[in-house]
């Protein structure tokens, strides 16, 4: 090494020892330390508001969980004068809504994934991608207000008395299928919900798809195969966590979906087998009667729904994170 | 032999491309039904007196200005609060977060919360700053918002920091910067576009928010500027006016409902647009 670069390090080091301690030098690392801890506070907060949220949640429904215990779950009473409170109908009301929703939404969502990745024209497909997801961003209030006055007419002037009549007889599901044709009711509810989850689960869906690497897919069709059977049985198995994963993302969104439900399943706490009637979900009872409720039972009780509601999606929501998670990391093994 | 499972193959696949494409035709024509819908209904609604005039009692005229107005502060409000906070967790996760137990827990709980149920987040609001003021309020509705806004601007703000380079970190360090000057002035700065397309989004959010608004702000007949009020909002007038049997008031609602769609609608297409005019390049 030549001297001169010696001696120039040497002048770096000293002007640096130099520094060290000057009090700019103490201020910077001070502003340092004082930023750094700023976001981490910032990122705690984020933990702190789950805990928050489930604390309060369970103390709010103190009252309600003492009361009734374990047969909350069970009851399907929900009468605010006697004051006696069950969950069964807002759970089976939100559970059936949401498997509704997965039955139509999930299929479609598959199609809509597969044409924008594999069919779709390149110049076609930003403007449809933009298209779905302007479905996601239309807001709750307007599917319900849509569902209420134009969708559930529509339902029961032109397609639930052919369902009614055709489906309702049949042995085994006919009985889901019976009564009057009102419109509204918990069918109307799902529908409604799948066309919501729709756009979560098709742009995960996308996003998956469009990971599976391009040398696998060519391969298939070196082969010969055809394009379905390219998704069938090259794309769908390399990216099934992650599909799943979405799908669990459609279902802790339908499950939570609130004034949509509200508009269009008729807000009744009878309990009803057939999916034409009128029922209840636990997000459409909080947001029915929690304003105007009195007493602190009445209350509580629908607190817990809350505490139900959330508890529940949490699950739903941690499963389809850890699913994405998995897929994510199974694709950094083989890159 | 070999050409009937050719022909077969050929047709399933015909058939399964077919479904697909119409499954798309399924997407759209919601799409187009419902914006129809909004256009037929919400345009002979709108009028100068949408803008001017209170919410009516039922049979007499007015407008929407006081929800309006409420819509308007509290999303402001709401975006005030939780943008600040979501962008310094954001910068926790993406700058500090490679070691520790904190940041995965953290991105996890985002993502679970970036998607739940938004009237639990009402009903929290409610549990914690409702009852013990002892009335309702738009600060509790913004309060409610602005744990909305937080997991989209975290997520968003965390995505586009990760995109810019680490040169450029470097490079600035080299300077002699500060790490918080090098995240503040380097890195922040050229994730502006991205982190702004983040709070423009969180934004169109919760513009169309009703929910966490039911037992937070609730709702006034009357025109507050007072944040410690009740206090009128688009989203909750809408659900009132549409589910009371008054024609007069449905004409309200569908007017209000015009209004809230295409701004959450161009919001969206704007925060888009300015995604991908200006993202660091990988």
């Amino acid at each position: 090494m030549p001297p001169s670069m010696d001696q120039a390090r040497l002048r770096t080091e000293q002007s640096m020892q130099k520094y060290r301690n000057t009090p700019n030098h103490q201020r910077q690392r001070l502003l340092d330390a004082a930023f750094k801890n700023l976001t981490r506070a910032a990122a705690f907060l984020v933990l702190a508001l789950l805990l928050g949220i489930l604390l309060s949640l369970l103390v709010g429904a103190m009252p309600s969980i003492q009361a009734f215990g374990w047969s909350f779950l069970t009851s399907s009473d929900w009468d605010p004068v006697a004051e006696k409170f069950g969950a069964l109908v807002p759970i089976f009301g939100t559970l059936a809504t949401a498997t509704i929703a997965l039955l139509i939404g999930v299929p479609v969502s598959f199609g809509i994934a597969l044409f924008l990745t594999e069919l779709c024209p390149v110049w076609l497909k930003r403007p449809l991608g933009i298209a779905i997801e302007l479905l996601a961003g239309i807001p709750s209030i307007i599917y319900g207000i849509w569902g209420l006055f134009v969708f559930a007419p529509f339902f029961s002037d032109h397609i639930q008395p052919w369902m009614i009549d055709n489906i309702g007889p049949l042995p085994g599901i006919g009985f889901l299928f019976q009564g009057a044709p009102l419109g509204i009711g918990v069918f109307t509810a799902g529908l409604i919900l799948a066309i919501m989850v729709i756009p979560f689960i098709a742009s995960v869906m996308r996003d998956v798809f469009e990971v599976v690497p391009a040398m696998l897919k060519e391969s298939a069709y070196g082969l010969g195969s055809t394009t379905w059977e390219v998704v069938r049985h090259v794309v769908l198995p390399y990216t099934k966590t992650g599909v799943v994963g979405g799908i669990m993302l459609g279902l802790g969104r339908a499950l939570g979906e609130t004034m949509a439900v509200t508009f269009v399943i008729g807000n009744t706490a009878l309990f009803s087998t057939s999916l034409f009637d009128p029922g209840n979900s636990i997000a459409s009872a909080l947001a029915n009667e929690f304003a105007e409720a009195h007493g602190e039972l009445y209350l509580a009780s629908l607190i817990e729904l809350g505490l139900i509601l959330f508890f529940i999606t949490f699950v739903v929501l941690a499963c389809s994170k850890l699913l994405l998670l998995r897929l994510k990391r199974q694709e950094g093994r083989q890159h | 032999m070999n050409t009937s499972i050719y022909r077969r193959r050929r047709f399933t696949n015909a058939f399964n491309m077919t479904a697909s494409m119409l499954t798309m035709a399924f997407g759209l024509f919601w799409l187009a039904w419902i914006l129809y819908t909004l256009l037929a209904y919400g345009l002979s609604g709108i009028s100068a007196d949408v803008f001017t005039q209170i919410t009516p009692p039922p049979g007499s005229a007015g407008g929407l200005a006081n929800a309006i107005y409420g819509s308007l502060l509290m999303t402001l409000f709401g975006t005030l609060i939780g943008t600040p906070v979501g962008i310094l967790a954001g910068i926790y996760l993406a700058e500090y977060g490679e070691r520790g137990w904190l940041a995965p827990a953290t991105r996890f709980i985002n993502d679970i919360l970036l998607s739940a149920p938004s009237i639990v987040i009402g009903l929290f609001i409610y549990e914690v700053y409702v009852i013990s003021v002892g009335h309702f309020s738009g600060w509790a509705g913004s309060l409610a918002l602005s744990l909305i806004v937080i997991p989209v601007v975290i997520r968003t703000t965390e995505n586009m920091l990760r995109l810019v380079p680490n040169s450029l970190r470097e490079a600035a360090a080299a300077l002699g910067a500060p790490r918080w000057k090098v995240i503040m002035y380097v890195t922040l700065r050229s994730a502006k576009a991205g982190v702004i397309t983040g709070m423009l989004l969180a934004v169109a959010r919760i513009s169309g928010e009703t929910a966490p608004l039911l037992f937070t702000a609730l709702n006034n007949q009357f025109m507050t500027l007072d944040m410690n009020q009740p206090m009128a909002n688009l989203p909750v007038v809408i659900f009132q006016f549409a589910m009371s049997p008054y024609e007069d008031w449905h004409t309200l609602a569908w007017a209000g409902a015009l209004l809230i769609t295409f701004s959450v609608l161009s919001l969206n297409i704007i925060a888009r647009w300015l995604g991908s005019q200006k993202t660091p390049s990988h």
